[in-house]
């Protein structure tokens, strides 16, 4: 009876260290988004005082939308005064290409996952953790990682949101300029080594670089960026899927 | 308008997109074409949000700054450089850019 205890007591203390280090290593691996997220919320948050929008409701768009372009638009539709149905709207649209990641990363979530649980980390799918976490080697990702990972990104942007507020009208105009490449550049870092490892994905994502490009340069239609990069991202994939059947994307 | 209500309707319409497919789909196996197609969206989706947006990405009028940040980042990515080194390269990069050129 009592080494059965323990032994659960010891499996129990086992798992608990395992969480520990998974999601220990979701806040590491998020410290490049974090450093690429603070400049920007900062500018976010300059913009939102600019438009003269109370600081609570700037600090309450950080808190629960957590979607970068969504804010930034949002505030500037604001200033223009647009109505609610067209921001809420415009909103929606900007974050259809979260659909298609989301549907991505799901598959890669482990399976003892709570439909609760991911509904949590869905709350914290962006651009950059969903682009951070599909690019991790491991083929199940654990969901204290992904918690870790998350919340240091939007610990991130709510800070960065807080200075823009309230500190930051003092910062060289040179050094905001220059901190907007780093997300950019995260993107960089994570793809390049991708790009040189497998063939289908050097094309996949050569194309999808052609295709925005070419729908920013005819700009028909007035596409907003938002559908610029849902219809590049789905057309360069479904090619992929296409033209390399046989091969693993992934390796 | 009443602002917060406003904030949280776009939170719903933010949080929506993000939650249904991963709640939906993570215990259904797909078609292997399907599955195919998601494998390549990760790689896509990066393709399409670097270019041409990193051309802007340090203003409006700063194309040189953005090319150099770049460049160095490339050169450093393809050397299998530290992620955190790679972020910190880009910026110096279009720092200086930003400012001597």
């Amino acid at each position: 009876m009592n080494s059965v205890k323990s032994h659960c007591q010891e499996t129990y203390l086992m798992q608990n260290t395992q969480k520990r280090t998974a999601f220990r290593a979701g806040l590491r691996t998020g410290l490049p988004i974090a450093i690429g997220y603070i400049p920007i919320a900062i500018a976010f948050g300059l913009l939102a005082k600019a438009a003269g929008i109370p600081n609570y409701v700037g600090m309450l768009m950080s808190f629960v939308i957590f979607a970068g372009a969504s804010q930034f638009v949002g505030v500037n539709l604001l200033a223009l005064g647009a109505g609610f149905s067209e921001i809420v709207l415009t909103t929606f649209i900007l974050n259809l290409r979260h659909f298609l990641m989301s549907a991505s990363i799901a598959q890669r979530i482990e399976t003892t996952a709570t439909k609760k649980w991911l509904a949590l980390l869905s709350f914290g799918l962006t651009d950059e953790t969903f682009a951070v976490a599909a690019l991790q080697n491991e083929p199940h990702l654990s969901r204290y990682f992904v918690l870790g990972l998350n919340l240091m990104a939007f610990s991130a942007w709510n800070f960065g949101t807080w200075i823009g507020l309230f500190l930051a009208a003092g910062l060289p105009e040179s050094l905001k300029l220059s901190m907007g490449i780093a997300l950019y550049v995260m993107f960089i870092a994570l793809l390049i080594p991708s790009m040189k490892k497998s063939q289908p994905v050097l094309v996949v994502s050569l194309l999808a670089m052609g295709i925005h490009t070419v729908l920013h340069w005819a700009n028909f239609a007035n596409l907003s960026t938002g559908w610029m990069i849902i219809i590049a991202t789905v057309a360069s994939a479904l090619i992929g899927a296409i033209l390399f059947e046989r091969e693993d994307c992934t390796e | 308008m009443n602002l917060v209500l406003l904030v949280f309707a776009m939170g719903a319409v933010t949080f929506v997109p993000r939650m249904l497919p991963m709640v939906i789909l993570q215990k259904i196996k797909l078609p292997s074409f399907v599955n195919r197609f998601l494998k390549f969206i990760p790689f896509a989706a990066l393709g399409a949000l670097i270019f041409p947006g990193v051309l802007t990405s340090t203003g409006p009028d700063n194309l040189t700054s953005a090319v150099l940040g770049s460049v160095i980042s490339v050169i450093l990515a393809l050397n299998n450089t530290n992620i955190m080194l790679v972020v910190a390269g880009g910026i110096l990069g279009a720092f200086i850019g930003n400012i001597y050129l």
